[in-house]
């Protein structure tokens, strides 16, 4: 079946869209590499090729989870199936 | 797939081998690459490397000149090397650190000569030195010749997906067969920088790596105005999706696969603890990152890029690797080797890690990357400190 949106551990709270974009209510299929498991997400957004979509919904100061690991803090909430960008997502570095 | 065992490249005087037999005409400073320009088109077959630095620097910030210089010489890329300064103390200190390795060096200075009569000197021995190593034939030489250095750039989130995985899956295979490996760019490992330094080999090479790695970050720290977001991760990342620098860093050490590192090199360091993988600290652009594993010893770069980096390097090949079809598609001429089926789950990561070796060894074998192709020789000094 073909892929829409890439999960790397089975731990990560968003995917990343890899077909050319997904547009808002579509019905996307997903693969976690980890376990090489399925499931799916219904989006909210279009989403561009190689950006994020949120697994589920998120809010202000939780820890985003990407290769297992913490990539950053949401500073704007989240509603699973939207876009996770640099407009809700900051570094805990720098 | 079976791997080679072995590749064809030029066989050196010091016991080292190269897939590359250059004869480059090395500038001590910036002001002596006009004379060294010059020469190179006067002599076809060689090639001028014109820099911005090499006066008026001190301390670690000009051993870091001498080394970078010296080390560029010695590559095994490289057959013979005309040097050319304004004068002939730090001129002679370069010739008799590339004289080491045995190959045929010659150092020319332009103070009480001028430009004209330098030129004219080093053109004729220049023409001895390209009319021999043409000469020179490419030899069987045991993979584990092969010195690969590493670096990703214009990365997105299909870098860490795929194209810096497939890296990682190419040192996984060829690390037990003997190579040397390098990876740097200490700015993008942070946020990854704790789980980067359980992968030392020993106790002692993770505790390098910390030290390294918290002495660039403090540097940032106490340098940077407001934060780094203008620069990391840059508009090219972001456009592709990467968001912070945690996620770039993820994404970034995804090249070094499961191997360990054995040690951490200064900047244009040469390894020398034999086989395997080392890590050196390097700034995290890509010109100046390559230019430093270079002048370190190595003679091969894999290069993985999401949107499209076009980076060359004037002595060591620089074999682009991409997973984004989009980038495939805009700008194939930049691209040696597309595993963007990874993205689509028609290649798995296996596959895309044994296209990549028979990538890499075409190109040890001599042939030509996209960027030698397009003419890419940037070779970028890096500089520590301001001169005095």
């Amino acid at each position: 079946m073909a892929t829409d949106i890439i999960i790397h551990d089975k731990k990560d709270n968003v995917g990343v869209v890899v077909i050319e974009k997904i547009t808002p209510k579509q019905d996307c299929a997903c693969w976690i590499m980890e376990d090489d498991s399925s499931t799916n997400i219904q989006s909210l957004d279009e989403i561009p090729l190689g950006h994020k979509i949120a697994m589920i919904d998120l809010k202000e100061g939780d820890t985003i989870l990407k290769y297992g690991h913490d990539i950053g803090k949401v500073v704007k909430s989240i509603k699973k199936g939207e876009h996770v960008h640099v407009h809700n997502v900051k570094t805990k570095k720098w | 797939m079976e791997i080679p065992k072995s590749f064809l490249g030029y066989k050196r005087e010091n016991g080292r081998a190269g897939t590359r037999n250059h004869v480059i005409i090395l500038p001590v400073d910036d002001i002596s690459n006009a004379c060294a320009e010059a020469v190179a088109n006067n002599i076809k077959g060689t090639i001028a490397l014109p820099h911005s630095y090499g006066r008026l620097q001190f301390g670690a910030d000009l051993e870091l000149h001498f080394r970078t210089m010296i080390g560029t010489g010695c590559n095994p890329n490289v057959a013979a090397v005309i040097v050319i300064g304004i004068e002939p103390k730090w001129t002679k200190k370069i010739v008799d650190g590339i004289a080491k390795t045995g190959k045929p060096v010659e150092g020319f200075h332009i103070e009480r000569t001028g430009d004209i009569g330098t030129t004219m000197k080093a053109s004729k021995k220049a023409q001895e030195f390209v009319m021999w190593a043409s000469e020179k034939q490419r030899e069987e030489c045991p993979l584990s010749d092969l010195w690969i250095s590493v670096k990703c750039g214009e990365s997105d989130t299909t870098s860490g997906l795929a194209a810096n995985p497939t890296v990682g899956n190419l040192m996984d295979k060829l690390e037990p067969l003997g190579v040397h490996l390098c990876f740097g760019e200490t700015s993008e490992l942070t946020g990854a920088e704790q789980v980067c330094a359980t992968r030392g080999a020993t106790k002692e090479a993770s505790e390098k790596f910390m030290k390294t790695w918290s002495s660039y970050n403090d540097f940032i720290l106490k340098e940077a105005t407001d934060d780094l977001s203008e620069s990391q991760p840059t508009a090219g990342n972001i456009a592709g999706g990467l968001t912070t620098i945690e996620e770039k860093a993820f994404g970034n050490f995804q090249k070094i696969g499961n191997c360990k590192f054995i040690d951490v090199l200064e900047p244009a360091e040469e390894p020398t603890k034999g086989k395997g993988l080392y890590f050196m600290d390097t700034s995290s652009a890509a010109a100046e990152c390559v230019t430093l594993q270079a002048a370190a010893g190595f003679n091969i770069h894999l290069f993985p890029t999401g949107q499209g980096n076009i980076v060359g390097n004037p002595i060591e090949p620089v074999v682009k690797l991409t997973a984004n079809p989009l980038t495939v598609k805009g700008m194939g001429e930049h691209i040696d080797c597309d595993v963007s089926k990874i993205l689509s789950r028609e290649m798995n990561l296996s596959e895309a890690g044994d296209e990549l070796i028979k990538t890499t060894l075409r190109v040890a074998n001599g042939r030509l990357t996209c960027a030698e192709a397009l003419g890419h020789k940037e070779f970028v000094m890096t500089k520590l400190y301001r001169s005095a």
